[in-house]
């Protein structure tokens, strides 16, 4: 298949400004005042700095990025937040010129960054079709020939003329997926838009999106921290991190080693400085860990004895009804299950105070199967607000130690393996 | 490199320019739905609706009329003062509105702009559309007052679309200039509004040209829209307002400079746009 998209030494370069109280924008009277210091500094003879006068740091959120896709490959790209995947999609939609370096493409780019981009609330469902389709590149007649495909894709006939400031958030999604997805590019661009939307719809997008690669020969770039999504869709893997690429091949392999990766393989991640760490103003998180049946952090489990995952974190304005917990995923991206520390009854529905806090939750033995899991972390105001979601902040490796009684010494199927209870009893003594 | 012109887009730095007015011509149908979905979102939920675009200018022309002509009694060389008025609130309208919106108008969209590409020219250029249809509506106050007033224009009515040329020029290049500086210094916010309130006395909106002295005539035309607004009063009021020809040239020249600084301008700044806003 021939190539679609080639990047060479792809770079960009942003400059940060360090000045305290800094707007995201320049004010004029900076640029004036600043003039006016350096025109000074100039007249004194003492030119230095740099034009505005303020220090600038130069940050690559780019840096030497080359790789090629074919025609209709499904291409995942994987990383941390910070990682320079949303700068990548970024220039490939031409949204942001590259700093140095050169991308080639053939076909037209279709980017769906992200959801109801160009919506209008106060307009129609109808009207925003027909808006958000030209937004995306497409024509008139274009839109009119799917229009009937994309109201059926959203499932909204019934509020078509409703001002879309009155849907549900899922309604909103279903729409602005299903336009950008009939929009026949031969490049599509998502980035993380399956986050919202129920599970169903998200089936229903990667089943679009896989259709119209795979019968069409469209090619799909996907962002997301959904390894299960990734796994799902793609076919190939781009691992971004810091800017360069770690890893690029088949998918299975790179979501395999971006979970089992240094950081996130030693059984505890702690974040140093307030500034990075998940969290907002009410609570931020310390420290992450995994330890086995002996109290010591570890990222290798023995099957048949319990462990325990901890979340350290600081609470700085007391809240009722705060919770933290965490998911655990198996590496092909399937849920395992979800724990939540307002299950210990002695914090049930009681106010936190400001503190440091450590929740800590026992996993029984004999519960998760062989293979390898990773954990998401979030803490909640249950019901209402999410206050932080660290996506695969740790690995662990559960294993058999030694023969079980179902399988011997082969990993039974499934994933979990639970010691049931079982009672055989011979109720008859004929042949029926 | 041969190999090149297999591939449709080529994105390197400082390579914008090759495809954009090519881009801009594809991206044509965005203009209009742009201005459709401002106009159809404009006058929602308000009461009296499209209206308001008639007010305006209406109330501010029997302001003046009372001010200028009945307090002032400034002359109208014959022609009624209210339709004297009302010929040069027209393009002014249409140039203060589409200042103020087009200067507005990437802020307002910077959603779109960091998320999806177009050129970005279709934003000011979809707001400087808005404004014309607004234009459009309270032209036909004109055409009622003239009714009103048994005033009948002559042939000169035929130039009129070439002056009205003159003021979208002027009011897009300006808006061009605007709307970048606005998303590079929001300063611009402000200095808009009060723009635009100095240019309606600045202007010969509510009196004539021809009572600024003449030694200080030919400086009076650097403000372009003097040029607009006295050829609008002379297609539509004939023979009373005579052209200055001379100003007339010096404004044309500056309005052309004005788009084509705009245009250069923003085609500068466009390609951070994303990374500003």
């Amino acid at each position: 298949m021939s190539t679609i998209i080639s990047v060479e030494n792809l770079g960009k370069k942003y400059l940060l400004r360090h000045q305290a109280g800094q707007q995201p924008y320049v004010a004029l009277r900076d640029v004036l005042s600043d003039g006016m210091r350096n025109l000074g500094r100039k007249l004194l003879g003492r030119s230095n700095l740099t034009a505005y006068g303020t220090e600038q740091e130069e940050f690559w959120a780019l840096r030497d990025v080359s790789f090629e896709v074919k025609q209709g490959d499904r291409i995942g790209i994987i990383g941390r937040n910070g990682a320079g995947k949303s700068t990548l999609l970024k220039i490939l939609s031409r949204i942001t010129e590259p700093t140095t370096g050169r991308v080639r493409i053939k076909g037209r780019v279709a980017s769906l960054l992200e959801v109801g981009t160009g919506f209008h609330p106060e307009l129609t469902g109808r009207e925003n079709i027909y808006l958000n389709g030209a937004i995306l590149g497409m024509h008139r007649t274009e839109i009119k020939k799917r229009f009937d495909e994309i109201v059926d894709f959203a499932e909204i006939e019934k509020f078509l003329d409703t001002p879309v400031k009155r849907y549900s958030s899922g309604m909103y999604v279903r729409l602005a997926f299903a336009v950008a997805a009939h929009l026949e590019p031969e490049i599509l661009v998502v980035d993380e838009v399956l986050a919202v939307g129920d599970v169903q719809f998200q089936k229903k997008c990667l089943g679009k999106m896989e259709d119209v690669s795979a019968r069409e020969g469209r090619t799909v770039l996907f962002v997301s921290h959904n390894m299960a999504a990734v796994g799902q869709l793609c076919v190939r893997g781009l691992w971004l991190e810091r800017g360069t690429i770690k890893s690029h091949g088949t998918v299975s392999e790179v979501v395999d080693e971006y979970l089992s990766d240094g950081d996130t393989a030693a059984g505890v991640r702690i974040w140093s400085d307030s500034e990075s760490a998940p969290g907002n103003e009410r609570i931020s998180l310390l420290v992450v860990r995994v330890r086995d049946h002996l109290d010591k952090v570890s990222t290798q489990l023995d099957m048949e004895h319990s462990f325990s995952v901890e979340l350290e974190y600081q609470i700085h304005a007391p809240y009722a009804q705060l919770r933290t917990g965490f998911w655990i995923y198996t590496v092909e991206g399937i849920l395992v299950f979800v724990a939540g520390d307002n299950e210990d009854p002695a914090w049930r529905g009681v106010k936190r105070p400001a503190g440091h806090y450590l929740s800590r939750c026992r996993i029984p033995a004999m519960l998760l199967n062989s293979g390898r899991y990773s954990v998401t972390v979030a803490a909640d105001i249950q019901g209402s607000e999410l206050l932080f979601l660290q996506h695969n902040v740790l690995s662990f490796q559960v294993k058999q130690t030694g023969p079980t009684v179902l399988d011997g010494a082969q990993r039974s199927p499934g994933i979990v393996r639970p010691s049931l209870e079982w009672r055989v009893e011979r109720v008859g003594e004929k042949e029926r | 490199m041969n190999d090149d012109l297999q591939y449709d887009l080529i994105i390197e730095p400082g390579r914008g320019i090759r495809h954009y007015w090519h881009d801009i011509w594809c991206y044509r149908e965005l203009f209009f739905f742009l201005a459709w979905r401002d106009i159809l979102v404009r006058y929602k939920q308000t009461a009296i609706g499209i209206a308001w675009s008639v007010l305006r200018p209406f109330l501010t022309m029997i302001v003046f009329t009372i001010v200028f002509g009945k307090l002032a009694k400034l002359p109208s060389n014959g022609v009624p003062y209210p339709i004297m008025v009302y010929a040069a609130m027209l393009p002014w309208q249409f140039f203060a509105n589409s200042l103020t919106e087009c200067s507005n108008s990437l802020i307002d969209n910077s959603n779109l702009l960091t998320k999806v590409y177009f050129p970005r020219m279709v934003v000011p250029f979809s707001s400087v559309i808005v404004s014309m249809v607004d234009f459009l509506i309270s032209c036909v106050i004109l055409v009622g007052l003239m009714v009103w007033y048994r005033f009948i224009p002559d042939m000169r009515l035929l130039v009129l679309p070439a002056f009205f040329m003159m003021a979208f020029m002027a009011s897009f290049g300006a808006g061009l200039w605007l709307s970048a500086l606005n998303v590079q210094y929001r300063d611009f916010r402000y200095v808009v509004p009060f723009l635009v309130q100095f240019g309606l006395y600045i202007s010969p909106v509510g009196f004539s040209s021809a009572i600024v002295p003449e030694e200080w005539r030919q400086l009076y035309f650097l403000n372009p829209m003097v040029g607009v607004i006295d050829g609008f009063r002379w297609a539509l009021l004939g023979g009373a307002f005579p052209v200055n020809w001379p100003g007339f040239a010096l404004s044309s020249a500056l309005v052309v400079l004005l788009l084509l600084g705009g245009v250069f301008y923003f085609r500068r700044m466009e390609r951070n746009f994303a990374d500003v806003v």
